[in-house]
């Protein structure tokens, strides 16, 4: 007779000493877990749950400015400097870990229409109502120096907005043209329209960086080569497009935020189609930033929201909105991804954590697994509908909630209007046009 | 997702996919992919980037692309998988920068999915390689029992074996002499260290058995028909002769339910923490003992039930009738979810083993089936045995007892996943008295045996599941451990809706919905927004497109798209003609045939 029997040695199963980590054994066989399923489902359930528990995403206020915030940029080399400009000309340079303002300057008479850093960081450039485009140096003066200006450069027209090339030393403003400038000259190298209408903003491609783009308040979005002499090409939305945003990642796409409540992003190849028609804000979209990784973006409203959409959706993924933040005018992501600033009518630039729910902070590695476990969970259940309803779910303000209503009510009497139209005409006769290509006019060349 | 999914199935030779990625051939280059070279000054080959559409293309590439896949349409489109960006020529980014890992943001949806799910599988694939290994890091082996040149097994007995292993083994095998409270019923906790017992005279103790310590001992001056241990040792379910009564392990009454009176049987779910009551009213109840509510009160309409266990698997309650039926029952549904005809006579003992695979009943007719619970429900085996079996087991490696009068028998099969067979017994044991309760420790080669002369915890070499895990079920788990545990299991406590028949059904596709959702979207819209369109001949070069050719080529692609549903069509009628032919070639066909579908 051979015979063994299970004899297990307690040794090997609990801890030594008092300070000691505690033995776990494992074994993966699935007899041993059963349910995982529905265990991993509940799981999943309790991750979502606690995520809208946690969502905090207001991290401070920065006050100080004593008119609407009008514009804002960012420090290249250094996080926590973030630069403002304001409607009574005054430019301010904040530190966000401080949540300070450290320096203030009355930079223009009237409003500043545009601030942009140089990509060193060493300096940054104003333009204002004031027809005046300054560099100012990034630090303060010196004891008993004047706050001056590096350089002035008077112009004929108003500057709407200005933008600083990537890497070399040229930067481009718009007004009723776009110019190109050497910083070293006072007259611009280059100037370029097309049309006769003011441009609102203009932008440097941040990966192919001799590209530019612009939009009008001719309802169009113009497309430059810095090498050329010409516009590249042009496209026609039904509403003025505001400003547009490069996507970082990805040298050809763009987004542009419009009147008509939506913001287009396209492929620069094929403007005739946009990519994506992102559509949730219920008033103008005023400004819009993308995220360092490219794949999401911000969006800056006249309803008194941001919202944050993924790149390829349609629908925003997250809304922010406080009782006292006004009409948005200017957002930006900041570039290690985590925050966004917004600055807004009523003198504030607010500070948003870009993930609500994100702990901030150091995470030990339990806890980073655990983050990771959930987040995981989160998305392989993402679409059952308990889950969905949970993570969606987000608070408005009734105004917003209203109008969402309101637009949902419009939205549906024209698509049954088009459906009925459709229905009893010649079959063919009226043409099915897709939400995408509803809003393009034309595309120019 | 984690370590639930660590199923180790068949993944230890599963070649690598790289390998066929690697072969696959190139395309061959068309003379319209000349011009995907991007004429732009700051263009330049760079460093090749892993993605699929950040080229630079004109756009007339896609709909070449589209034309060509027409043209050698010659079999019925498979979808192809996106593998085009092996393909050096489309690794040239605008700037020569490598934008970073990462998906596209374009929005292709159908090839984002595939590849999503693509990524799912090769990841799903690693695991369960991972898992396989890791079971080399088992530390421990299953017991066994061999007898030398054709011993029979069953021949040995229980003194022999507690001679022939070590001393702490040997102290598992031990007797209670309770003659006086009458015949017992017992219970093993999950962890398998704690024993909880009940005598019909009204004797309830609970035990750490293995160091022999008693929790409490108590006289409930009342009947104790059933006992069990709730999730974790320190609460004992008493079905006593009126009411349920739940005691702490001081033995101190916490809860007398009297919505569950005259219950015969008891059975916990511990991931639903569900305490499953089968009365003799004929009720089956089910109360969630977390939150102390009756969840579903279910009437069998069978009479008294007196028969009841539970399969581990998907936490349905099997229960035996008196005319021969076992029912399936979940806590969603007021009728059963199965029945199944078992015995000539009514049922005396049902019992599910630990992988959900097979149900072992015996009934009045004297015999001992074991049944395919996978969907056929069809007897595997039977046995008759002289008196019959009146309570029966499964062990966690799939050993199957059976007590007899006075008298227990085991059986085992091949290995963990095969059925017992029912031929030769592996062990026999007599006892002081007959049989009142069954169970196998877990993860203990013990079986305890309560009989009207006491307890009886013999010794069953492979019985129990040699590694346990420690995050699920740990013998050897501080107090600490216990509370943790008891806090993340009180989290994710299943719902009992979620109990049915397929424990993964939650994670299929409901493709009702799916596509109700999408007639319903083209009746909203007016049209389908996902139908193909038709296809559109773009010009060719200039002068060379004359209206007639483009007719010709509409034409030629319709009738490949028309031939190929043909060709599909045809294909689908041969097989069924093979279905039929191969169902109508068995033996001559018999006049009950036309009741099979």
């Amino acid at each position: 007779m051979k015979v063994k029997m299970l004899s297990r040695n307690p040794d090997n199963y609990v801890r030594e000493t008092k300070l000691d980590l505690q033995r776990v054994p494992r074994n993966y066989d699935p007899t041993l877990h059963p349910f995982e399923v529905p265990r991993e489902y509940v799981r999943a359930l309790n991750a979502t749950k606690l995520e809208r528990v946690f969502a905090k995403p207001f991290l401070a206020s920065l006050d100080g400015h004593r008119d609407g915030v009008n514009c804002l940029a960012k420090h290249p080399k250094n996080l926590a400097t973030v630069l403002s400009g304001a409607c009574d000309g005054e430019v301010r340079i904040w530190n966000l870990t401080q949540r300070n303002c450290i320096r203030t300057v009355q930079a223009h008479e009237g409003f500043v229409r545009g601030i942009c850093t140089r990509f060193c960081g060493t300096s940054f450039f104003t333009v204002g109502d004031d027809k005046t485009v300054k560099q100012w140096k990034m630090d303060g003066p010196g004891y008993g120096e004047e706050e001056e200006p590096l350089h002035t450069i008077l112009g004929k027209t108003v500057y709407t907005g200005i933008d600083h090339h990537w890497k070399e030393a040229v930067f481009a403003t718009c007004g009723q043209q776009v110019d190109i400038w050497d910083e070293q000259r006072t007259n611009p190298i280059c100037s370029m329209t097309w049309g006769f209408d003011s441009i609102s903003s203009v932008k440097f491609n941040p990966v192919e960086t001799f590209l530019l783009g612009s939009c009008a308040s001719d309802r169009n979005i113009v497309l430059y080569d810095m090498r050329q002499a010409t516009p590249l090409k042009k496209v026609i939305l039904d509403m003025r497009t505001n400003t547009i945003c490069w996507n970082p990642m990805e040298a050809f796409i763009f987004t542009a935020a419009n009147e008509d409540y939506n913001l287009y992003t396209f492929d620069m190849r094929a403007l005739d189609t946009p990519v994506m028609v992102h559509m949730d804000h219920v008033s103008a979209v005023l400004d819009v930033d993308y995220c360092p990784t490219g794949k999401e973006f911000v969006s800056a409203s006249f309803d008194k929201s941001i919202r944050i959409f993924p790149v390829d959706k349609s629908r925003s993924r997250e809304v922010y909105h406080t009782k006292r933040m006004q009409h948005v005018i200017c957002v930006k992501w900041t570039s290690d991804s985590k925050y966004i600033m917004c600055g807004s009518d009523e003198m504030n630039i607010r500070l948003w954590k870009a993930n609500a729910s994100e702990k901030l902070g150091v995470l030990t590695s339990r806890e980073k697994a655990a983050k990771d476990y959930n987040q995981k969970l989160k998305e392989k259940f993402q679409h059952y509908p308990h889950i969905k309803r949970i993570a969606r779910h987000r608070h408005l303000p009734k105004s917003i909630y209203s109008q969402i209503q309101e637009q949902r009510i419009m939205k549906e009497a024209r698509r049954r209007k088009e459906v009925n139209r459709i229905k009893h005409s010649k079959p063919g006769s009226v043409p099915i046009v897709s939400e995408k290509k509803k809003h393009i006019v034309a595309v120019v060349k | 997702v984690g370590e639930m999914e660590t199923a180790p199935k068949s993944g230890r030779d599963v070649p690598p996919k790289k390998d066929k990625l690697q072969t696959k051939r190139r395309k061959p280059r068309r003379y319209w992919e000349e011009e995907t070279v991007p004429t732009r000054d700051g263009a330049s080959a760079g460093p090749p980037c892993n993605k699929k559409n950040r080229e630079l293309r004109p756009q007339r590439r896609k709909n070449a692309h589209i034309l060509k896949k027409s043209r050698i349409s010659k079999k019925p489109q498979v979808p192809k998988k996106p593998r085009e960006w092996k393909n050096p020529e489309s690794q040239r980014s605008l700037s020569g920068v490598n934008p970073g890992p990462g998906s596209s943001p374009l929005p292709r949806s159908k090839a984002k999915t595939r590849s999503r799910l693509e990524v799912a599988e090769a990841e799903e694939e690693e695991t369960s390689i991972k898992a396989a290994r890791s079971e080399l890091l088992l530390a421990e082996e299953p017991g066994f029992l061999e007898g030398e040149d054709g011993e029979d097994t069953a021949k040995i007995c229980q003194a022999d074996i507690v001679e022939a292993v070590d001393i702490a083994s040997g102290a598992k095998h031990f007797d209670l002499n309770l003659r006086q409270f009458g015949p017992y019923r017992l219970n093993y906790s999950r962890t398998g260290r704690h024993l909880a017992f009940g005598g019909r005279r009204g004797h309830v103790a609970a035990l750490d058995w293995v160091t022999k310590k008693l929790m409490c001992e108590i006289n409930v001056m009342e009947a104790v028909r059933d006992i069990r241990f709730l999730h974790s040792e320190a609460l004992l379910a008493v079905a006593q002769n009126r009411w349920l009564h739940i005691y702490d392990n001081q033995g101190i009454e916490l809860h007398c339910i009297r919505r569950c009176d005259r219950v015969t049987r008891l059975e916990f779910l511990p991931f639903h923490f569900l305490l499953a009551t089968a009365s003799e009213t004929g009720f089956l109840t089910y109360l969630d003992v977390s939150v102390g509510k009756i969840v579903a009160a279910l009437n069998a309409r069978a009479g008294r039930l007196d028969v009841m266990s539970q399969n581990p698997y998907n936490a349905v309650i099997h229960l035996g009738h008196s005319n021969g039926t076992v029912s399936l029952w979940s806590p969603a549904m007021k009728e059963p979810l199965a029945k199944i005809l078992c015995h000539r006579g009514g049922v005396r003992a049902v019992a599910v083993d630990s992988t959900g695979t097979y149900m072992a009943t015996s009934g009045l007719d004297h015999q001992l089936k074991i049944f395919d619970l996978r969907g056929t429900y069809q007897p595997l085996s039977t046995r008759t045995l002289p008196h019959g079996a009146g309570h029966l087991a499964f062990s966690q490696r799939g050993l199957l007892v059976a007590g007899m009068g006075d008298v227990v028998n085991i059986w085992a099969g091949q290995g963990k996943a095969s059925p017992p067979s029912l031929e030769q017994p592996y062990l026999t044991h007599r006892l002081s008295g007959p049989v009142h309760g069954l169970q196998f420790c877990p993860f203990e080669d013990v079986l305890g045996v309560g009989h009207s002369g006491g307890i009886t915890s013999m010794l069953v070499p492979g019985a129990g599941e040699p590694n346990f895990d420690g995050l699920e079920s740990n013998p050897y788990r501080s107090r600490k451990q216990r509370q943790e545990w008891e806090v993340k299991a009180l989290l994710e406590k299943v719902p009992a809706e979620l109990i049915c028949l397929d424990p993964r059904a939650l994670a299929k596709v409901d493709v009702i919905s799916l596509e109700q959702g999408k007639k319903e979207r083209i009746e909203r819209l007016g049209y389908d927004p996902e139908a193909k369109a038709p296809f559109q001949p773009k010009p060719k070069q200039k002068g060379r497109s004359s209206t007639a050719s483009l007719v010709k080529r509409k034409r030629k692609v319709m009738d490949e798209e028309h031939r190929d549903k043909v060709r599909q069509s045809l294909q689908q009628q041969q097989q069924r003609h093979k279905e039929v032919k191969a169902k109508s070639t068995g033996a001559w066909p018999s006049a009950l045939d036309r009741f099979v579908r």
